[in-house]
C-alpha cells in the first residue's frame, strides 16, 4: 500500500503518481482534486477527505473506496470496476457508464445513471442507499439502478421526473413508491421474485460494504420500473 | 503554436462560494479566498470577485460607491455628475497589493456618499430609487465609468484573474465582513474584462452566477422596460436587475422571487395544494418575463442576508453545510471544507428551492 498526500501536489501531479504506483494507494487529505483514478484498469485506490468531480472517470476495472462523500459525475462513462462511498454523492453520478458497479451509502444528487447503457455482456449497476434527486436514470438505456431508501427523515425516495426519457434498463426503488409521479411512457409495478433475483446479490454485496441488516433491506415490497418505448422523451422541456 | 480545438481542453465551469454569520460576527476575507482554490479549475483566469458586507463599519450611514474608471476624464466627469446628487463625505483609491498576476487595472475608487436632500426631493423618488438611478446614470451614460457596487457597509472587489489572486490584489485579509461572496470565472459568451467579472451590484444587491441564462433577451427586454438598463455585455447583469426589480420596487419575498426566476414546472405546481396552486400560478403568469431558464446557481447577498438558488433543473451544482453561526454555500463540497473543515448538515438544496440565511437583527 502506497501513501499519497493530496494536500502535497495538484490534480494532475496526483493523477500520475497513482498511474505511476504498482501497489495499491490511499490517498490523504483529498480535497477537491478532479479525475482521481480516471481510467485505471487495475488495483484499489482508498481515498480519505473529499474526492474532486469525476472520481474514477472512465474507470476500468480498478476498485475506489472512498471514506465520506464525494462530487458531481462519479464513475462518469466508467466501463468496469467498483467504486464505493461511505457517504453522499453529488449530481450526475454514474453518467453514461456502461458496465461496473457504484456503491452509495448515503443520497445521491440530481441524474443519478443519467444514460446509463448496457450491451452484449457489460450491464452497469448503481446502488443508492438513501434517497436521491430528480431526473434519476434520465435518458437511462440500460443497466440497473436500486435506490433503497433507507433514511429516517421522511423525505421522498426520489425527487421529480424519475426515468424520465428512459429507453432502457430497469430502475429498482425498496418499497411502494406510491408517492411518486412517473412519466407516462414507463412501467411502474411490484417487483416480482424474479426481478428481485437479479438485484438481490448487489444489495447483499451494498450491504456487507456498509455493515447493513441485509435482512432487514431485503423484507420490503419492491417497486420496479421499466420503459414502455423507444421515444419517450418527446416535448418534456418545451410544454413544461 | 496556437493549439487546436481538439488538442487541447479546458475542463472548467465557473465556481460561486459564501459564507455568512446569522450572528452577524465578523470574519476576514482569507478564508473566503482561500475557498476558490480547490475549485481553481472551474475559472480561466478572465475575472474573479468577491462581495463583502459589513466591511465599512465607520462609514455604514453612507452609501459606499465601487468604482472603475477606464481614464481620469471619465473619473472627472463621473465625480462632477456625483456633486450634483451627493456630498462625497471621502473619496480614495481602493487598496490593492501589486502583483504579477494582476495587470492592466482600471482607476479604482470608491466615494462614501449622501445624497442631497433637496435633490430627492425634487425628484419625487424615494432615496434607494435616488442611488440607484445615479448608479445606473453612470454606468449607462458616462464612457469609461462604472459603478462596481453602491450599498451601504459593502463592497464588491473584482478583477480580470483568478479569483485567488484578485483576493490578495485587494488585500481582502484586510477586511472583516459577516458575509462573503465569491466568483470565479469562466466566460463563455461574452467577453472577459474587469466590468463583467461577478459580482454585479446594484445598491447593496449582488449576484454571483455559475452558468448562462438561455432566457437573457426576454429577461433584458422586460427589465428594461422597467428603467434598467443591460450595460455590462454579460447575462448575469440581468439577474442583478431582477432581484431588485422584484425585491425592492414590487416588494416580493425571497421566496415568490425564486419562485418567480426558477418557477417550478406547471407540471408540479398542478400537484400542490390550492392556496399555493394559485400563488404559484399568479406568479408565472406575472412576472413570466422573468423565468429564468437555463442552468444556473447564484448566489444573491443583500444587507443582513443572502439566498443561493439553482435553475429549476439543476443543472449546476451548489452545496450548502453549516457550523454554529456560519452558513457556507459553494459550487463544491471542497470549497466548504477549506473553509470549515467540520461543517455538518452537508447538503444538496433542490432545483429551484432557494436557501435564504438572514443575519439576525440588530446584529449588522
Amino acid at each position: 500500500m502506497i501513501i499519497l498526500n493530496a494536500r502535497a501536489t495538484d490534480n494532475a501531479a496526483l493523477n500520475e503518481s497513482v498511474r505511476a504506483a504498482k501497489d495499491d494507494c490511499e490517498i490523504v487529505g483529498c480535497i477537491g482534486e478532479r479525475f482521481i483514478g480516471a481510467g485505471l484498469s487495475s488495483r484499489t485506490i482508498r481515498i480519505k477527505g473529499i474526492p474532486g468531480n469525476a472520481l474514477g472517470a472512465y474507470l476500468n476495472g480498478a476498485k475506489i473506496f472512498v471514506d465520506g462523500n464525494a462530487q458531481d459525475a462519479v464513475g462518469d462513462t466508467m466501463n468496469a470496476g467498483e467504486i464505493t462511498i461511505n457517504g453522499n454523492a453529488g449530481d450526475a453520478a454514474g453518467y453514461a457508464m456502461r458496465g461496473g458497479k457504484i456503491y452509495i451509502k448515503g443520497n445521491a444528487g440530481y441524474r443519478a445513471g443519467i444514460h446509463m447503457k448496457e450491451y452484449a455482456g457489460k450491464s452497469p449497476v448503481i446502488v443508492i442507499g438513501g434517497r436521491c434527486g430528480s431526473f434519476l436514470g434520465e435518458y437511462q438505456a440500460g443497466g440497473l439502478i436500486i435506490v433503497l431508501g433507507l433514511n429516517d427523515d421522511g423525505k421522498r425516495i426520489v425527487g421529480n421526473f424519475p426515468c424520465a426519457g428512459m429507453h432502457g434498463g430497469r430502475v429498482l426503488l425498496r418499497g411502494d413508491a406510491k408517492d411518486v409521479v412517473f412519466p407516462d411512457k414507463v412501467t411502474s409495478a411490484r417487483a416480482t421474485a424474479d426481478d428481485l433475483a437479479a438485484a438481490t446479490a448487489y444489495i447483499k454485496e451494498f450491504c456487507a460494504y456498509f455493515g447493513i441488516d441485509e435482512n432487514f433491506v431485503l423484507d420490503c415490497p419492491y417497486t420496479l420500473i421499466t420503459p414502455d418505448s423507444a421515444n419517450p422523451y418527446k416535448r418534456m422541456y418545451v410544454e413544461n | 503554436m496556437l493549439l487546436k480545438e481538439g488538442q487541447i481542453r479546458i475542463p472548467s465551469g465557473c465556481a460561486v462560494s459564501a459564507v455568512i454569520s446569522k450572528e452577524g460576527n465578523l470574519m476576514s476575507g482569507e478564508k473566503i479566498v482561500a475557498s476558490m482554490i480547490p475549485m481553481h479549475e472551474r475559472s480561466n483566469g478572465l475575472g474573479g470577485g468577491f462581495a463583502g458586507y459589513g466591511i465599512y463599519p465607520e462609514m455604514s450611514e453612507f452609501y459606499a460607491f465601487h468604482t472603475f474608471f477606464d481614464d481620469r476624464e471619465s473619473q472627472k466627469a463621473c465625480e462632477s455628475y456625483l456633486r450634483q446628487s451627493f456630498e462625497i463625505v471621502k473619496a480614495e483609491p481602493v487598496p490593492t497589493r501589486k502583483i504579477p498576476a494582476i495587470t492592466d487595472e482600471p482607476i479604482i475608487f470608491r466615494y462614501f456618499l449622501s445624497p442631497l436632500r433637496s435633490r430627492i426631493a425634487d425628484a419625487q423618488v424615494d432615496e434607494r430609487e435616488f442611488v440607484a438611478r445615479a448608479a445606473m446614470h453612470i454606468n449607462v451614460y458616462i464612457d469609461g465609468a462604472y459603478v462596481v457596487s453602491g450599498g451601504k457597509n459593502m463592497g464588491v472587489f473584482k478583477a480580470v484573474g483568478f479569483p485567488e489572486d484578485v483576493g490578495e490584489f485587494y488585500r481582502l485579509d484586510e477586511y472583516s465582513a459577516y458575509c462573503w461572496t465569491a466568483h470565479g470565472r469562466y466566460p463563455t459568451n461574452t467577453p472577459g474584462w474587469w466590468g463583467g467579472a461577478h459580482p454585479f451590484s446594484l445598491l447593496d444587491y449582488t449576484v454571483v452566477h455559475n452558468g448562462e441564462i438561455s432566457s437573457y433577451d426576454a429577461n433584458r427586454r422586460y427589465i428594461e422596460a422597467y428603467g434598467y438598463k443591460c450595460t455590462l455585455q454579460t447575462d448575469t447583469e440581468v439577474f442583478t436587475y431582477i432581484a431588485d426589480y422584484l425585491l425592492r420596487r414590487k416588494k416580493l419575498t425571497l421566496e415568490e422571487t425564486a419562485n418567480v426566476i426558477a418557477a417550478p414546472f406547471w407540471s408540479t405546481i398542478e400537484r400542490k395544494a390550492p392556496e399555493e396552486k394559485e400563488k404559484l400560478t399568479y406568479l408565472r403568469n406575472v412576472f413570466s418575463g422573468l423565468l429564468v431558464t437555463g442552468p444556473f446557481s447564484i448566489i444573491l447577498g443583500f444587507e443582513g442576508g443572502l439566498m443561493a438558488l439553482n435553475d429549476r433543473l439543476k443543472l449546476r451544482s451548489m452545496v450548502v453545510a453549516e457550523k454554529d453561526d456560519r452558513i457556507f454555500i459553494a459550487s463544491e463540497e471542497a470549497a466548504i471544507r477549506v473553509m470549515e473543515p467540520d461543517a455538518v448538515n452537508v447538503r444538496a438544496p433542490e432545483g429551484g428551492e432557494p436557501v435564504i440565511v438572514r443575519v439576525k437583527e440588530g446584529r449588522y
